[in-house]
């Protein structure tokens, strides 16, 4: 087997001492930055690049490549001991992470967590590592009208995600719509939505923005709110042997979110222009959906925690298949990386993986390294990140709003955003108290941007006709599963009624 | 430690001392704080991959004393960067790093208030011109059979590209009013978006730069058939330009660094000195090389004169294409 000896030289490139010690240390910067709310592997990535212009261009790929995985194992960690997505892969965390943290089970959330993205990287890796060059030809044939029938279905399995309010559910769609429509349109060529003529709004509402404004500002309004100041923290304890039998149980009721997870995560995430954060989103769909207990998820579910989890991590390896095989970033961190390449002296491209055999293989076997290392590094660290949730929601709350409001300026340098935060969080608040789910808006916001444009482009290409979503071979049975998802509520519930009227 | 007058004069002295060399190193202007090196597109497009070269070889080289700091203000196809350009309160630290929409956006836009003309030249690290690409399985070997094909299609040929209004819009637009050809346009977000699905069969042809086609036209799946170039690209020898086909039309993207109105004199030097060492590098005349970009150096006043002359021609681009 050819590609088994092509991967153990990239492991022993991998573990050479330079790039050993570049791994460890690029892990841990990543999995810090991902923790931090706002700061994701994108400004991770663009930050350290320059740096890397002093090593070997093998050695600067796998430090950033370390850098990108941390950061999806970090991103879990905010999202359950603060309740805000550390990146906008990981909001789906938040959902069961941050009930689990309430529960006084931050330490199951988090091992669960660090389980999964470990679980999700290998089954990824193998993936890729046995498949790319094939992987690659599915990717170049999804169009606009596939990627937006991925995305059609990406919202129809979380049509259920607001609870039974469906009109509540579909207004926080619609208003997080109408927030991703903000800005630029490229495709007229025209500002559009510049609310009140405000310059900043030229360059839209980032997710970032709106998430910190939600889940950081909102979040903790309503819990001053709720307990008057008085809040009884959540007092966990941390033991080895906690720890322990927390992996067992995570190991337990996690393993079906998880495996979930690694295989929409992967083949979601090796799609360019759907990545990450679809992936996990999806995965939390689908692994609510298939549950045999899905009153559980949003209330501390394990399988909630780990099926986001295991995608993100899963869906990074898959995002870089675009980018070795054909060169075409699958996400912005991989967009980044190929500047990288660039600055190294290498043509990304399809015969990148034919003349750089040691650079890809080489960067290939820094996967399966920085996987096992982040794991570690990870669990090491969860005791320091549990402990931050002993601190008393006195000095707990100052700290996430000081957090909440570096992480939003720092992502864009801007002073309007932190005002919007500031918005957002209050409006947020509010919507709230009157039972408006926010989760659908917050969803709405990251598919948005990639569903409207390649809706749009798609129309284009069959001049207005819609048929062109079901008349495909792989859009069509897309749309055709995504229509019958999104009708599946409404079934369900004209069903009760009538069983109602007949009692 | 109490401050006595004579501690206080050593203090004042040993600084004063500690600070010459380098005072007396540089000549004039020194940087005294981090500097704002503004992005006009978002992270990963063409503009960001160039800015980061820059910033890379700045830092290994040592060549600033003060950080540049670069920040993705790609928002409202460049508008966000212009304004703030525009508004900028430390213009002696802030700078721009500019594709085409640095003409067409306050064309486009005339809201904004942004007048280019009052923007600080820097230097012109490159232009990038446009190439026409077809997939190999299309059949199409020559501009003739191109237009010959897009001509039997009738308005169902489709071509894809950057958003309308921007680059590669306008040398479509050019090239369809000069061959008289009826094409469905499809904008994208950026050249990586659009390559892509040339790779994969969705569009039919694009006009990117040849930085972001090379990788597939080195694997043999894209067929370069036409130039936007004034002359014969060396990387592509075979490949006839517009201009020898009787039409007076060339196009680039600039890649150039510009500073916000109002910056001093003794400032544009610095940053013209620092990016001009940056420029003589091996590195970056290895950029230009592999990118194939062209240089085109010109002092400050040749570049106004320069600016002036784009402003117009991009003024009679837009207003020919939305006739």
């Amino acid at each position: 087997m050819e590609v088994i000896s092509f991967l153990a030289d990239g492991i022993l490139l991998a573990l050479e001492p330079v790039n050993f010690a570049l791994i460890i240390i690029g892990v841990t910067v990543g999995l810090f930055i991902g923790a931090m709310p706002g700061l994701g592997s994108v400004n991770g990535v663009a930050i350290l690049l320059p740096i890397t212009f002093l090593v070997p261009p093998n050695s600067a790929i796998i430090f950033l490549a370390a850098i990108y995985y941390g950061a999806m194992y970090g991103g879990a960690i905010s999202s359950v001991t603060l309740g805000i997505p550390g990146a906008s892969t990981a909001v789906a965390t938040t959902f069961d992470g941050r009930p689990l943290a309430l529960q006084g089970r931050a330490s199951l959330a988090l091992v669960t967590a660090a389980l999964a993205s470990f679980v999700g990287g290998t089954v990824a890796n193998v993936l890729f590592t046995l498949f790319a060059p094939v992987l690659a030809s599915t990717a170049l044939s999804f169009g606009p009208p596939e990627i937006f029938a991925l995305m059609l279905l990406a919202f129809a399995t979380f049509v259920g995600l607001g609870g039974d309010d469906i009109p509540k559910t579909v207004f926080s769609i619609c208003l997080g719509l109408v927030l991703a429509a903000v800005g630029f349109d490229t495709i007229s060529g025209e500002p559009r939505l510049v609310l009140f003529e405000i310059d900043g709004f030229m360059r839209g509402i980032g997710f970032i923005v709106l998430a910190i404004g939600v889940y950081g500002i909102g979040e903790m309004l309503w819990t001053i709110e709720q307990t008057r100041g008085e809040v009884t923290t959540t007092n966990p304890k941390m033991t080895v042997k906690g720890m322990a039998s927390d992996a067992k149980e995570a190991m337990q009721r996690g393993w079906k979110g998880t495996w979930i997870g690694s295989l929409i995560g992967f083949f979601v995430g090796i799609l360019p222009a759907a990545g990450a954060t679809p992936g996990s989103l999806m995965s939390y769909g689908v692994a609510k959906m298939l549950s045999k207990t899905p009153e559980e998820y949003g209330n501390g579910s394990p399988d909630g925690v780990a099926a986001p989890e295991a995608a993100n991590n899963s869906a990074s390896t898959g995002s870089m298949l675009p980018m070795l095989t054909l060169g075409i970033p699958g996400s912005p961190t991989t967009a980044i990386l190929l500047g990288g390449m660039v600055i190294w002296g290498l043509t990304p491209g399809p015969r990148l993986f034919l003349d750089e055999t040691e650079f890809v293989w080489g960067l290939i076997g820094s996967f399966y390294i920085s996987n096992i290392a982040a794991l570690v590094i990870n669990l090491a660290f969860i005791p320091l990140f549990v402990w931050m949730l002993r601190m008393p929601f006195t000095i707990l709350a100052p700290l996430i709003f000081v957090l909440s409001i570096i992480g939003g300026f720092a992502a864009s340098r801007s002073m309007h955003d932190l005002w919007l935060i500031v918005i957002f969080g209050m409006a947020a608040f509010f919507l709230r108290k009157f039972d408006y789910p926010l989760a659908p808006a917050v969803l709405a916001i990251v598919l948005g941007p990639i569903a409207e444009p390649t809706l749009r482009q798609s129309l284009l290409l069959s001049s207005g006709d819609p048929m062109i979503f079901f008349n495909r071979p792989i859009a069509g049975p897309i749309t055709i599963i995504a229509i019958i998802l999104i009708l599946l509520p409404g079934i369900k519930l004209l069903r009760r009624k009538r069983a109602m009227a007949k009692n | 430690m109490k401050l006595t007058k004579r501690l206080f004069l050593a203090l004042a002295a040993s600084t004063t001392i500690a600070t010459l060399p380098i005072a007396a190193f540089a000549d004039g202007w020194q940087p005294k704080r981090p500097i704002d090196f503004t992005i006009m597109a978002g992270a990963g497009g063409g503009a960001d991959q160039i800015a980061r070269f820059i910033q890379s070889v700045v830092e290994a080289n040592g060549l600033t004393n003060r950080p540049l700091i670069p920040t993705n203000r790609g928002g409202g196809s460049g508008a966000e960067s212009l304004l703030h350009l525009k508004d900028a309160r430390d213009p002696d630290h802030t700078l721009l790093v500019t594709l085409n929409s640095f003409y067409t956006t306050p064309i486009r836009q005339e809201a904004l208030g942004v007048d280019i003309e009052t923007f600080t030249p820097i230097i012109m690290m490159g232009v990038d011109p446009f190439v026409l690409w077809v997939h190999k399985d299309s059949g199409i070997a020559t501009f003739e059979e191109f237009v010959a094909k897009v001509k039997e299609m009738d308005g169902e040929f489709v071509m894809g590209g950057t958003g309308t209004g921007q680059e590669d819009s306008i040398v479509i637009a050019y090239m369809s009013g000069a061959y008289d050809l009826k094409v469905k346009y499809i904008p994208y977000d950026g050249g990586g978006a659009v390559a892509k699905d040339l790779a994969g069969k969705q569009i039919m042809a694009t006009v990117n730069n040849p930085s972001e086609a090379k990788g597939f036209y080195e694997a043999g799946d894209f067929v370069p058939l036409l130039a936007f170039s004034d002359e014969r690209m060396e990387a592509y020898p075979d490949v006839p330009t517009l201009k020898e086909k009787g039409h007076d039309f060339s196009y680039y993207n600039q890649r150039a660094i510009v500073g916000a109105p109002g910056m001093s004199d003794e400032a544009a030097a610095y940053y013209r000195e620092v990016f001009g060492k940056v420029y003589d590098s091996e590195k970056w005349q290895g950029y230009l090389v592999s990118e194939s970009l062209s240089p085109l150096i010109m002092d400050e006043a040749e570049t106004r004169a320069y600016w002036s002359r784009q402003v117009q021609n991009h003024r009679q681009l837009l207003s020919e294409m939305s006739n």
